[in-house]
């Protein structure tokens, strides 16, 4: 089976164009576009180079080192492989369930992990494009830009994202490598002088998240038209909830809508996630293609994150989300709202959650006192699954008698939005293309679709204007029609003489 | 109190060479010994906004990266705040970096220099080659000097860190 625009109908005359960027970063991002003689877009496909060798990095390696070891796999969000490692592991050694004292703790380290990530994509990778628009300047479309014309958002990106690097380092020990979250519960409590600090913060943070979801929900209705319409296309939706519908981001049971909003899973255990979704291999990426088993791979594909989230959950156990999050669900007048550039409305929303549930957790005693481990009867096999900032991770070990890890499975979230990012971008090629010349406003728009997402390639979708994404136009014959990129600086640079390589 | 020196190194310590700036920051505290005050040592996997708040209250602040592009075995390069393009990346340049200290505490940054050490291989799950070990011990030699250059600036030893952005030490 194959998707509309995925690869085109009649083959001959058009080859697959693949274009490597030198990357010493997770993975890259390119874009292909094959025209016909009329320029007519044929085929669109976004490949992303998928992190290689992670699961033989972790493989061999004793169960109580992972982690630790999983923080290497991402710098972006360590946190995240930290949290569905120790999970999975809990399910090892037995513990189940961890202490209130652990789970309260590593629920704080989760969230602020939310918070900071969050915050970094809607002020410093996204604001730009939204307040400015797809077309403007590139020289002010950057947060320098920004900064000059709205002085006080650059300065909140940095302290929100700031407070949420310190909730972590309360919580794991250090900003980074952190070691709080072990096998069985935590291997510290918060400081009293920790806690202080960080709630003498609160109210600030709390107020800033505020302004951010009502600066998002505007910014998206002030243009309503462009922002539903922009690398739209109606999907299925996945994420965790909390067993009673709730939004629930560290721990829950796996939930799924249909593009109209119905319920086509609901309750089930995280630990079956292998009855549930099946990963297809594309002959033409490096990156598998999820979906759900029983639906197969046409019907069955998904998006995960903020958009999904929101609307998946029946409500949000926190006030002020919970009312930003009604008025979500009104924008879609009784369905689903499937607009790729909601996305940073719902990652709002979120980041306003996470700050209130910091809030609530940094009141409770249990975070300074309590049981931290427990142990139980020995298993060799567990599952960890927790919502990322950019969606759900799946991480699934098995372990020998000699305490190695024998088997390690993880699907991370942009894995599970590879159907979607894919659509979103061929969404984008079909609305803007003009089938001869690649403008610059045209590179944008393909990134803008592909940042919505905020997938975990650091070098993928978040360096505008540093982006490896280069694009060329092909005609049937196979010759250059165009062929754009950026430089290292930024700069745009047109050369129908540069190398191509052309596979197949 | 904030020490006045400040040494930052970033890169990941399971992808081969990348390790070069956390393990440089390793070395140099071991070198220096637990007891001074004077430095902080920080490193993490890339540079981001809030790093800029780390530079608060610094009298001379050290980058440290590795880098494909520079010579053997390191370069050393006296920063300038720059607005360059990575603004908007989860990986920005040191540069880039000292550009938001200035927007958000309206002042100019500390003396920033960047130590960039030369490196090949970045395969997940490899150990740093020999040549960039090599290159490490070298750096860190320098880094030394670096320090103790403001511990004796009396003394008149110089670091050979050079003025301008566009100014490049090629050691080795």
């Amino acid at each position: 089976m194959t998707f509309d625009l995925e690869t085109a109908a009649s083959p001959k005359g058009l080859r697959r164009v693949a274009i490597d960027p030198v990357s010493r970063v997770e993975g890259h991002g390119k874009v292909t576009i094959l025209l016909d003689d009329q320029h007519r877009v044929k085929q669109v496909r976004l490949h992303i180079v998928e992190f290689r060798g992670f699961e033989k990095f972790i493989e061999g390696r004793p169960y109580w080192e992972v982690p630790v070891m999983v923080q290497r796999l991402c710098g972006i969000c360590p946190v995240s492989h930290h949290l569905a490692a120790s999970k999975a592991m809990d399910l090892i050694v037995g513990a189940v369930p961890v202490t209130a004292s652990a789970t309260k703790i590593r629920r704080l380290m989760h969230y602020g992990q939310i918070m900071q990530s969050h915050a970094l994509h809607f002020f410093h990778l996204s604001s730009p494009d939204l307040l400015f628009g797809f077309d403007s300047d590139v020289a002010r479309r950057n947060i320098v830009g920004v900064a000059m014309a709205y002085p006080d958002i650059a300065k909140k990106g940095v302290l929100l994202r700031k407070f949420g690097q310190e909730v972590i380092r309360a919580t794991a020990g250090k900003r980074v490598h952190g070691t709080g979250s072990v096998p069985g519960g935590v291997n510290k409590h918060v400081s009293r002088a920790d806690r202080d600090a960080l709630r003498k913060d609160l109210p600030q943070m709390l107020e800033w998240a505020q302004d951010a979801v009502n600066l998002a929900r505007q910014l998206h209705m002030q243009d309503a038209a462009m922002h539903d319409s922009f690398g739209s296309f109606r999907s299925n939706m996945l994420s965790l909830v909390r067993a009673d519908g709730a939004m629930d981001l560290y721990d829950g049971v796996l939930r799924a809508r249909d593009a109209s909003g119905r319920l086509i899973l609901d309750g089930a255990s995280d630990q079956g996630y292998l009855d549930l979704i099946e990963e297809e291999v594309r002959p033409w990426s490096y990156m598998k293609f999820p979906h759900l088993r029983a639906l197969g791979p046409e019907k069955g594909w998904y998006r995960v994150g903020p958009l999904a989230r929101v609307q998946n959950c029946d409500f949000i156990p926190t006030p002020l989300a919970e009312a930003q999050r009604q008025e979500f669900v009104a924008w879609g007048g009784g369905e689903p709202v499937h607009a790729t550039l909601a996305y940073h409305w719902a990652r709002m929303v979120e980041a306003l959650h996470a700050v209130e549930v910091i809030g609530e957790l940094l009141d409770d005693p249990d975070i300074l006192s309590g049981g931290l481990m427990v142990t139980g009867t020995r298993r060799s096999e567990g599952v960890g699954v927790i919502e990322a900032p950019r969606g759900t991770l799946i991480h699934h070990y098995t372990v020998g008698a000699d305490d190695l890890v024998t088997m390690c499975n993880l699907i991370v979230s942009t894995t599970h939005n590879n159907q979607a990012m894919n659509e979103a971008v061929r969404s984008v090629a079909r609305e803007y293309l003009d089938g001869v010349e690649i403008t610059e406003g045209l590179l944008n728009r393909i990134e803008v679709a592909i940042r919505a997402y905020d997938p975990c390639l650091s070098c993928a979708t978040h360096a505008l204007g540093r982006m490896p994404l280069k694009v060329a136009l092909l005609g049937d014959g196979g010759e250059v029609i165009d062929h754009i990129a950026r430089s290292s600086t930024g700069e745009i640079v047109r050369d129908l003489a540069a190398r191509v390589r052309v596979d197949g | 109190m904030i020490a006045p020196l400040l040494v930052f190194g970033w890169g990941n310590l399971s992808r081969g060479d990348d390790a070069l700036g956390p393990l440089f920051v390793l070395r140099l505290r071991e070198r220096l010994g637990a007891a001074q005050t004077r430095v902080d040592f920080l490193d993490d996997y890339q540079l981001q906004v809030e790093h800029a708040l780390d530079l608060r209250g610094r009298e001379r602040v050290l980058f440290v990266d590795c880098s494909v592009r520079c010579a053997a075995p390191f370069e050393v390069t006296a920063l300038e705040p720059a607005r360059d393009a990575t603004f908007t990346t989860h990986a920005m340049s040191p540069a880039a970096v000292l550009h938001v200290y200035r927007e958000m505490e309206h002042r100019e940054p500390p003396p920033c220099t960047v130590l960039e050490i030369h490196g090949e291989r970045f395969e997940l799950g490899t150990e740093p080659s020999g040549a960039a070990l090599a290159a490490l011990e070298s750096a860190v030699d320098w880094g030394e000097r670096w320090v103790r250059g403001a511990v004796t600036a009396g003394e008149g030893e110089e670091p050979p860190v050079l003025r301008g952005v566009q100014q490049v030490v090629k050691v080795g």
